[in-house]
């Protein structure tokens, strides 16, 4: 019996608890909702690193749930919302962050990574074309011998 | 030129090397606070310890303090409270305390059995001053000057370590500065 009491238990909590993480927020429009959506995503948690707040159940992600849905009832655009947790977080809560000369590096690789592969794809192109052009031609006397010996070849594999 | 191209996977080699090499040790879940050089945000809570005192940031004026944020159920806080007390009572450290996200009565408990390091308390039951100061995760202490403005966050516990080396440094930059 209190095995059973303990497992009903356990079943009321865990509703309680997936409930709560997916605690509805009532929005006018369906680009309203779209909208929050989309902020939630692109902010991080400082809590749980590697999530947004979005897919994390941590206490802060949830707050910062909530004030990023206060700020839009308050009609605040996303600029304002963004940089209202940034003020408070920092920038590490933006995946996004901003080109500046601590993030320069950050945005940079991509191209920089891109460009260096080119240089090499370009450099072995180059070349092997090179080496294409530069192999000498065989001579008269090369041609004739090597036909010579073609032919030599053919007889003994008849033979 | 050939020979140059031989080197070049080393020279690769070591330059990300000596960059991925400046990130060891670093704990990435300690973020720098981006309140550092900005005075406490403005606030109006209830006193934990006189429950009909308001307390606004006018608290921080005057001297530099500490500001710690805890609560009773995080257990991280009850590993550095002996600590607290410690600096409390051996080195006369003006401690604040931020009662973050608790129940006053579970607090009150608290500070009665474990004594009481903290000159005044802050009770945030709904955790919002604790939000406006970019708190994450507690325990996390601030270091505020003597004007209200804050100047280091740590997160993670305080213990005889951390005092020496971080936050004793930052304390007394503070105090000549202010």
């Amino acid at each position: 019996m209190l095995r059973i009491m303990w497992f009903l238990l356990a079943i009321l909590t865990s509703s309680v608890t997936s409930a709560d993480v997916s605690a509805v927020y009532g929005f006018d429009t369906r680009s309203e909702e779209q909208r929050y959506q989309n902020l939630i995503a692109e902010l991080r948690c400082p809590k749980c690193q590697n999530q947004n707040i979005a897919d994390s159940n941590s206490p802060i992600s949830k707050d910062m749930r909530n004030a990023v849905y206060q700020m839009m009832q308050e009609g605040a655009s996303n600029d304002e919302i963004v940089e209202s947790l940034v003020g408070r977080f920092g920038e590490f809560v933006k995946y996004k962050p901003d080109l500046d000369s601590r993030t320069f590096v950050l945005w940079a690789t991509p191209a920089i990574a891109v460009l260096g592969g080119l240089l090499v794809v370009v450099g072995v192109v180059v070349r092997s074309r090179r080496s294409g052009t530069a192999a000498p031609a065989l001579s008269a006397d090369e041609q004739a011998r090597i036909k010579k010996m073609l032919a030599e070849k053919d007889r003994n594999g008849k033979a | 030129m050939k020979r140059f191209l031989l080197f070049l996977p080393l020279l690769v080699a070591i330059v990300v090397g000596a960059f991925l090499f400046a990130g060891i040790g670093k704990d990435p879940t300690k973020l720098d606070s981006a309140l550092v050089g900005k005075p406490v945000p403005v606030f109006g809570l209830k006193s934990l310890k006189q429950p009909e005192a308001t307390l606004d940031e006018s608290l921080f004026q005057g001297e530099v303090t500490l500001l710690n944020v805890w609560g009773t159920w995080c257990p991280a806080c009850r590993d550095e409270h002996a600590d607290l007390m410690w600096l409390a009572q051996e080195k006369k450290v003006p401690i604040i305390g931020l009662n973050y996200k608790d129940s006053r009565d579970e607090a009150l408990v608290w500070l009665d059995r474990l004594g009481d390091p903290y000159r005044t308390v802050i009770y945030d039951p709904k955790g919002t001053l604790g939000f406006d100061l970019g708190v994450y995760g507690a325990p996390e202490t601030f270091v505020i000057d003597a004007s209200g403005v804050v100047r280091y966050r740590h997160v993670g516990v305080v213990n005889v370590e951390v005092w020496e080396q971080i936050l004793l440094p930052v304390i007394e930059e503070a105090r000549e500065n202010g």
